[in-house]
């Protein structure tokens, strides 16, 4: 069987115009700038505006736009959508089914959403590089997005900080013969057993919404902090490691590091571990805070764009998210 | 190094604070001044130091560095 390499031919992100600073939000929740950013980095984030279709399917369109630009992309060229977020659009149809009509397309090209908290993105990854490979797609549309803003508890200081609204697209494509371009190997995980220490366990089937719930305040998003940290930064670091060893690689051959931005000092701390230095470090999460899925593709297009990652350089990437799923990759770009 | 020592070490290390000044009964939230996410990388460098995992709910009950010894001393091999 002939094998095809995965190109990411154009990143695209689009973020909401409603920024959202910590000075603000101490308005009207307990907390203030400094302990914000003494505990998370985190400076802003963007809030959606329904009126100004910023859900996720409209935040994805733009980005999406944007990426297929940079590729050379005509609507039509899409094979497939991946479409990873954790609130859809609509219950039914998928969202990727939602941006496949903002975009234009009419090939009735196949329509994805993927499910994998902030690891989505790099699920998408995994997934649409093992469809291009086999030659099944030519050009797929992988998409992060998240509209938090649906999920946040804004009186629950401990959450409602963390997270903003925003996409990130990359536009994939088949490369036949040499390419410098590929994605060189990943891994993806979840660990079950802790299944609950990030979830939103109300208004789907086990527990559909009551006027109970809506009085308790309680569908929204819950977390356990001190379990979500230790995890993410034990399993960003330890599937880098694995991937950094069995492709024979070390940080000297890493060029860039993207990990997943939920918060500053889980990505410093996976740095310390792994011996990476911080100045090879990509983070944009002072500006969006936790956008799930969409933080690995925007903090990409932001540096590809300024001119940080160049054609052929080696780009690492780690994300963690609510599963509590995990996962790695490496590509050269 | 009694396994005191060692935590005190790792402790000054984190923190800054001299070890000198570090004692037994040294409060990690009031005297050392620790967030949620201080302790939690901290008790990560136990756990790698000392070979013992140290489960997260437990750590709240970790309040001074003698509670961390003798947590460590019951719960080593």
């Amino acid at each position: 069987m002939k094998l095809y390499k995965t190109k990411i031919q154009g990143t695209g992100k689009y973020h909401p115009e409603k920024v959202l600073t910590n000075e603000e939000l101490s308005k009207t929740v307990d907390t203030s700038d400094e302990w914000i950013t003494q505990r998370t980095g985190i400076k802003e984030r963007r809030i959606s505006d329904l009126s100004k279709d910023e859900h996720p399917s409209g935040m994805a369109a733009r980005a999406a736009k944007e990426a297929m630009k940079n590729a050379g992309w005509e609507p039509n060229d899409v094979d497939c959508i991946l479409f990873a977020t954790t609130i859809p659009d609509m219950m039914l149809p998928n969202t990727a089914s939602m941006l496949q009509a903002a975009l234009g397309i009419t090939n009735n090209c196949a329509c994805l959403d993927v499910n994998a908290a902030c690891t989505g993105w790099l699920y998408g990854l995994q997934m649409a590089n093992s469809l291009i490979q086999t030659g099944v797609y030519k050009k797929v549309l992988l998409v992060g997005t998240e509209m938090a803003s649906g999920f946040n508890n804004w009186e629950d200081r401990s959450t409602c900080v963390l997270f903003g609204d925003g996409s990130g697209v990359t536009a994939l494509e088949a490369q036949e013969g040499d390419s410098e371009s590929f994605i060189l190997d990943s891994i993806l995980g979840s660990d079950s057993s802790k299944r609950m220490a990030l979830a939103m366990p109300n208004g789907a089937a086990m527990s559909p919404i009551t006027h109970e719930i809506l009085d308790n305040k309680e569908q929204y998003i819950t977390m356990d902090g001190q379990v979500v940290f230790k995890n993410a930064v034990k399993t960003m670091a330890s599937h880098c490691s694995t991937l950094l060893r069995r492709n024979g690689l070390t940080n000297d051959d890493i060029d860039w590091f993207i990990p997943h931005q939920a918060n500053l000092r889980i990505i410093e701390t996976v740095g310390k571990l792994l011996d990476f230095p911080a100045e090879r470090v990509i983070t944009n999460v002072q500006k969006y805070a936790n956008t799930s899925s969409a933080t690995i593709p925007t903090a990409m297009h932001e540096a590809v764009m300024d001119g940080r990652i160049k054609r052929g350089q080696k780009v690492m990437l780690a994300a963690f998210g609510a599963g509590l799923t995990s996962g790695a990759a490496i590509l050269q770009f | 190094m009694e396994m005191q020592e060692k935590v005190i070490k790792i402790v000054s290390d984190a923190t800054k604070v001299e070890a000198g000044n570090i004692k037994g009964e040294t409060n990690f939230v009031d005297d050392l001044n620790l967030d949620s996410l201080d302790m939690v990388e901290m008790m990560m460098k136990m756990e790698e130091e000392f070979g013992v995992e140290i489960p997260e709910d437990k750590t709240e009950e970790l309040k001074t560095i003698n509670d961390v010894t003798n947590f460590l001393k019951s719960n080593a091999n």
